[in-house]
């Protein structure tokens, strides 16, 4: 008989082996689900994990990873931080949103003036309204005791109207005969979020989530702000008496998300995605959830998390365009991975042992 | 004036209707909260079971052969979000989330040949007298068969908690689960057996929306309404009456918004849109002050030592 016996201390192993595993079990399951689905279940996986890297259109597809890869991972750390001291934020898709909108209106309110100003001030609007948004629940949490979970999560829908609102009202392109969607920051030069240096995919998102993830090893490692964090997540009465202000972690956990994912959203709408329009999300909130997980809550495992993410959301396209994938196999995929981690991670916390049966 | 186009007998009938998903949903969660385990992956329940009920009232014909299969898929969900928290003993909010997630995903594979196409239609049962009742009669007595169904399911989850020695043990694990162990109640099975519950509602609950209150299957058909379910638990209290009464409010809502929309007062749709999430919100804040009702082991994790 198979008997669970809790460790004593998690595994440091496990804690770094689970994650690959996950990887490893969902491609088997993933193989299997895309051999259902009538297709070569090598090369689907192939297609998704190998020719976006090493193929013969790498050199498109390489680039895109950082672009991809950026706000996931700017998103996660931000919930990383709360995930850590049990202050669930799940609703960074509507932070993102609400950052993209608050950033791009300060673009179109300026337009066409030029000025080297504009893009910093876009930055900071992005921020604030993602913080702003982020705080919503913060300030219900602390004020009413209410559930910071459902609360960000119904804000996401409210963002989500708001975005359709303001896609097909006040920030419509007044030239844009008709259509919905605001004008293209992509042709407005003091709002672009430009490629750094051409051909890699390289924009100040992509810098600014490198800064996040150091700012959080640093935070998390060598900070006592960190120490209370990690400290009210893994003994939450221990941390009251060592005087941990819950509040205040509430606050900067819920605050600091938002404005990441705030900035993960101007970003987007500033570069790749160039203006605010009805399906301008895409998920990246919600996919970051999984990539926090993936990434073991810390920093440098985000990172590399968020670039294994934006691998399967690149070889995921490119596997729709030449096989006829479905992109829901995708969504299913990605969504398998984090139930395989959370299945696994039985092995960092808990021993298997092989115990016969005493007799009484 | 534009609010005077509204039938107040065909707004009350369309509350009850629109109130029915909600209602399936958060009583399934209600009992599985009261068992001490908080799945917050209802919304990835409802989804896979309105494409679960679709498909298979689309394939044979039959809406009630849909319910079931809808019942059945939400279960199967519920299943491997038991196995997670339950057996490998992972943590209750992210295995919910990933539930959900998953859900998402599964559904709009599953529903990839389903756009567009519309349901069987599922029969309103007419009570002979009842049904031909002015006003009354139109607000309660001409309905289909799952409307009924649901209310029976809420009568019958409130004599099972209330009165049963079933229920008592069940509220025991929820409150206490090492106490209940102790007492030698098998913990981790019923808990397994109340979540499956919960996802089989659930399931109910969303294929109720994609063949009775839409009716038709679209990707991500079910907006938030899993979500609304889990706020209405904490809404009621985690006591089944109230249950009823926030779903008639969230109903409410969401078709008087509709029915706004529908007599073109001068707000711009979205923002009529985003009122059933506001009033959510709107309601946890008012209710949220008093947390003594929760179950005592809720969200905590069970592992048996000895």
């Amino acid at each position: 008989m198979l008997k669970l016996e809790k460790r004593p201390q998690p595994s440091q192993l496990w804690t770094w082996a689970t994650p690959v595993l996950a990887v490893l079990i969902t491609m088997v399951a993933g193989g299997a689900l895309f051999a259902a689905l009538g297709q070569d279940p090598v090369a689907a996986i192939s297609t998704i994990f190998w020719q976006p890297l090493f193929g013969e259109f790498a050199f498109y597809y390489r680039p895109q990873l950082l672009i991809k890869g950026a706000p996931l991972v700017l998103i996660a750390i931000g919930l990383s931080l709360g995930f850590r001291a049990g202050i669930w934020n799940i609703g960074a898709e509507g932070q993102y949103i609400v950052g993209a909108l608050a950033g791009a209106g300060v673009a179109l309110a300026f337009y066409p003036a030029e000025s080297a100003l504009i893009f910093p001030l876009m930055v900071l609007a992005g921020a604030l309204g993602g913080w702003a948004w982020g705080m919503i629940p913060a300030i219900l949490k602390l004020r009413f005791g209410t559930n910071e979970i459902l609360v960000s999560l119904m804000l996401v829908y409210v963002a989500e109207q708001l975005l359709a609102a303001m896609a097909l009202g006040l920030m419509k392109n007044p030239e844009g005969r008709g259509f919905p969607g605001s004008r293209n920051l992509r042709q407005y030069d003091s709002a672009h979020n430009a490629e750094l240096i051409t051909g890699t995919g390289m924009h100040w998102g992509v810098v600014v989530a490198l800064i996040a993830v150091i700012f959080a090893y640093v935070l998390l490692s060598r900070h006592l702000l960190g120490y209370h964090i990690r400290l009210a997540g893994q003994a939450p009465r221990a941390a009251r008496f060592a005087g941990v202000r819950p509040a205040r972690l509430v606050l900067f956990c819920l605050g600091t998300s938002g404005a990441l994912a705030g900035l993960a959203g101007l970003f987007e709408v500033a570069g790749p995605a160039g203006q605010v329009s009805i399906d301008f999300n895409v998920g990246y909130g919600f996919t970051a959830i999984i990539v926090a997980f993936l990434g073991r809550l810390h920093p440098f495992g985000i990172l590399l998390a968020g670039l294994l993410m934006a691998l399967t959301y690149i070889g995921g396209e490119l596997a729709q365009s030449n096989m006829g994938l479905p992109a829901a196999a995708i969504q299913l995929f990605q969504g398998m991975l984090l139930f395989f981690l959370l299945a696994v991670d039985l092995l960092t916390n808990y021993r298997i042992r092989l115990v016969t049966k005493e007799v009484a | 004036m534009v609010l005077s186009s509204i039938d107040p007998a065909l707004l009350l009938a369309s509350l009850i209707v629109a109130s029915t998903p909600i209602l399936l949903a958060a009583l399934g969660e209600l009992v599985v909260e009261r068992a001490g385990v908080l799945n917050l992956g209802v919304e990835g329940m409802m989804i896979t079971g309105a494409i679960c009920g679709f498909a298979m009232a689309v394939n044979t014909g039959s809406p009630l052969v849909g319910f079931v299969a809808a019942a059945a898929g939400g279960a199967i969900l519920a299943l491997l979000f038991a196995l997670l928290t339950q057996v490998a003993l992972a943590n209750q909010v992210a295995s919910g989330l990933a539930l959900t997630l998953f859900g998402l995903g599964l559904s709009s594979l599953l529903g990839q040949g389903y756009v567009g196409i519309k349901p069987p239609p599922t029969t309103r049962l007419d009570l002979p007298i009842l049904s031909d009742l002015p006003f009354v009669g139109r607000v309660l007595f001409s309905h289909d068969l799952m409307v009924y169904v649901a209310l029976a399911l809420v009568a019958l989850v409130w004599a099972l908690l209330k009165y049963t020695r079933a229920g008592l043990i069940l509220r025991a694990v929820g409150e206490n689960h090492e106490a209940a162990h102790a007492l030698g109640y098998k913990v981790v099975r019923i808990r397994i057996l109340a979540i499956l519950f919960g996802g089989a509602c659930a399931g109910l609950g969303g294929a109720y929306l994609s063949l009775v209150r839409v009716p038709q299957w679209t990707e991500g058909m079910t907006s938030g309404a899993g979500w609304i379910a889990l706020a209405l638990v904490v809404f009621a209290s985690w006591k089944v009456g109230r249950v009823l009464l926030g779903a008639w409010l969230f109903g409410g809502v969401s078709v008087l918004q509709l029915n706004l929309q529908a007599a073109g007062v001068a707000i711009p749709v979205e923002y009529l849109s985003m009122s059933p999430y506001l009033i959510t919100i709107l309601v946890l804040v008012i209710m949220s002050a008093d947390k003594s009702r929760a179950p005592g082991s809720l969200g905590r994790i069970f592992h048996a030592s000895h």
